[in-house]
């Protein structure tokens, strides 16, 4: 079987900078996969690498078997990858309703259409509100999302990560700055929204990373050091002494 | 700041009336053009009318760009001046070899040369939103304005592209001779381009300018191009525009350089943010207050440019949402039926206001005319008022007004913003504002 993220010997360089040396990674399709390391290690970038929102300096990557190294990201959003971002990145002036409607229209096969009214798409209108159900926000539908509180605003970037149908989906940090309870239940949406998809996510919460993945992986200074299930990168050495040691005392 | 353009379909749903209030906009509108001349039947009346018609479609057109992409264009009127020249050559052909195509269709000439010119130019032009297509578009607009004049046979130099509309093949019995013909022409083209543009924002791809003008970047990572998104937009942006520039070619029977100017990219600038470029009807009453005053202003004052720039920083300055962004405010105060809890102040505060406003006219005016040497009036006419302006009274009533009127208007000013904060959180209690 295919992976559904596949990177081999990806290097990005900033300048005479590398941030990424050498990066290696595959995770399965189905598969919820973790990247955790310190601050600086490169996982941002190992997103903005895959995502097609920079381009690696050299190496492949490829999804679901299809080399997509080099394309643009909406490009590799329409071979089914999507990605949500760390710092809050919605439509600010246009509605709740308005922000998924509009991540919902390319994977419904409306393109450029201008000569469709949108509120008559029965499927565009349906997918929509399935969504805003699943995200808890159907009661603000009508609010500007600039007007959303913060773990309001976190909720709707996951929605409209997953609005498109993709079946990678790529959460950075989705749980940032939230309290316990917020985060509890952004990770009980995360488990049900990615039922059955691939997930690949970055979390400095470790309880979040623990709970939730069935794989993880160690990067560290732009390398991966460990690649395992939380069981053997929990008693990995290496891990330990490079990252993990510090986090979990 | 929400989007107008999500309103009517959410009044749909929310109301049972909702649907009959908002086809009744489009309709009383419809009555309006249809009515307004067999009120005001006089023939500057009509001229007026008729420019208005077009400066709306041209605004809206604009928007299109503005308001609904986020794509700053300091070069628009290329397109209305081109869409002008192409429709008074056809116009021209059509009389020359009697050809089958009567007036009315003209305008869509027009829009078809706006549109040729956006595909031409638009693919590199739309590449980045922002100061980078501010940039080229101004020099774009530079670059079809001189060129105007210098290839003469196209463009007709300083004098322009005369046409005869009465030359065309009639329809209905119209001649399209008299003004009230042409205003009925230009009314019918107001109505059909305004439902179209309207339209255009609630398809796909109207949305999906919405999230652009946002957010380019999150766009790529929804399946879409922003690049080809903003040249769409840009397209239709072009093709509204030359259909504006067709009606103006008609209604002038002539085309020239000005149509094509820095000047006339100007003026839609203006009428698209002094109406208020984040609803769709903003454009609409910005092309309606800037047309009247330009063409009053004129009649008044050798300085209205002056003025037209004092409104401009006005409203960049204190109102940026425009006058339709002014009016949509109130919106949730009426809803919670809490409006007459800011009408009391904006009484008081009109009266020292008005008076401020009288002094700086009196200022500008006697400045001008004081500097303006022989030839000019010493007298200003101010509410009836004579005011010569070689006397000292003058100047000291002129400062007067300014100085206490700004002192007096500010503090009434204060009690606005006391009195709408008081107003707001009403109609927070009640539920209708965020």
């Amino acid at each position: 079987m295919t992976a559904a993220i596949e990177i081999k010997a990806v290097q990005k360089h900033f300048g005479n900078v590398a941030i990424i040396r050498d990066l290696n990674l595959s995770v399965a399709k189905g598969e919820r996969h973790a990247i955790i390391g310190p601050n600086g290690a490169g996982k941002s970038t190992t997103f903005n690498l895959i995502s097609g929102h920079i381009k690696p300096s050299s190496g492949e990557i490829r999804l679901n078997g299809d080399l997509v190294s080099g394309l643009r990201p909406f490009e590799i959003n329409r071979r089914g990858l999507s990605r949500s971002f760390q710092v809050t990145n919605v439509f600010a002036r246009m509605t709740v309703w308005e922000n998924v409607r509009c991540a919902v229209l390319w994977g419904t096969g409306q393109r450029y259409a201008f000569w469709k009214n949108v509120d008559h798409l029965t499927e565009v209108r349906e997918r929509t509100a399935e969504i805003l159900e699943d995200i808890h926000l159907s009661h603000r539908r009508d609010v500007p999302a600039g007007l959303l509180t913060y773990a309001e605003q976190r909720e709707l970037e996951i929605g409209i990560t997953i609005a498109g149908g993709a079946n990678v989906i790529m959460l950075d940090e989705p749980t940032a700055g939230m309290s316990h309870a917020e985060t509890e239940r952004a990770v009980a949406l995360i488990r049900r929204l990615t039922e059955g998809r691939t997930l690949v996510i970055v979390e400095h919460d470790m309880s979040v990373v623990f709970g939730l993945a069935d794989r993880i992986s160690v990067l560290v200074y732009g390398n991966i050091i460990a690649s395992g299930t939380p069981e053997e990168i929990r008693g990995n050495p290496k891990v330990r002494e490079a990252y993990l040691g510090e986090e979990t005392h | 700041m929400s989007d107008t353009a999500t309103t009517a379909p959410d009044m749909l749903k929310q109301q049972p009336g909702g649907a009959m209030r908002f086809y009744g906009i489009w309709l009383i509108a419809g009555i309006a053009l249809i009515v307004l001349p067999l009120i005001f039947s006089s023939g500057s009346a009509l001229t007026s009318f008729s420019l208005i018609g077009i400066a709306i479609i041209f605004a809206l057109s604009y928007n299109i760009l503005l308001g609904q992409t986020g794509l700053l264009s300091f070069g628009h009127a290329v397109h209305y001046g081109l869409g002008g020249f192409l429709a008074v050559h056809v116009m021209n052909a059509v009389a020359n070899d009697n050809l089958p195509i009567p007036l009315p269709v003209i305008p869509l000439v027009g829009g078809i040369g706006g549109l040729a010119f956006a595909i031409l130019v638009g693919w590199v032009m739309t590449k980045r939103a922002g100061t980078v297509f501010a940039m080229i578009s101004l020099g774009i607009g530079e670059l079809v304005a001189s060129s105007s004049l210098i290839l003469r046979s196209v463009f007709g130099g300083e004098s322009g592209i005369t046409t005869d509309r009465t030359a065309l093949p009639h329809m209905f019995g119209w001649t399209f001779g008299p003004q009230i013909q042409v205003y009925y022409l230009i009314a019918f083209w107001v109505m059909v381009s305004a439902i179209a543009m309207y339209a255009l924002t609630r398809t796909p791809l109207g949305r999906i300018c919405n999230a652009v003008r946002d957010n380019p970047e999150r766009v790529e990572f929804i399946g879409y191009d922003p690049h080809v998104v903003r040249y769409l937009a840009y397209g239709f942006a072009g093709f509204f525009a030359g259909f504006a520039g067709g009606l103006t070619g008609i209604n002038f029977e002539i085309a020239n350089s000005a149509y094509l100017g820095a000047t006339q990219s100007g003026f839609v600038l203006f009428a698209a943010f002094i109406g208020g470029t984040a609803y769709f009807f903003g454009p609409i009453l910005g092309a309606i207050i800037v047309t009247y005053l330009q063409l009053g202003l004129t009649n008044v004052t050798t300085v209205w440019q002056l003025y037209f720039g004092i409104i401009f920083i006005a409203i960049v300055m204190f109102a940026p949402g425009g006058v339709a962004g002014i009016l949509m405010r109130h919106r949730p105060l009426i809803r919670a039926k809490a409006l007459g809890m800011v009408i009391p102040s904006y009484l008081v505060a009109a009266i020292p206001t008005l008076a401020l406003v009288l002094g700086v006219i009196l200022s500008i005016e006697t400045v001008a005319r004081y500097t303006a040497g022989e030839g000019e009036s010493n007298i200003v006419n101010l509410l009836g008022i004579p005011f010569d302006t070689t006397t000292a009274a003058t100047w000291v009533v002129a400062a007067v007004l300014v100085v206490g009127g700004f002192l007096v208007a500010r503090m009434t000013w204060r009690r606005i913003a006391e009195a709408w904060d008081r107003a707001a959180t009403v109609a927070r209690d009640r539920g209708h504002l965020a």
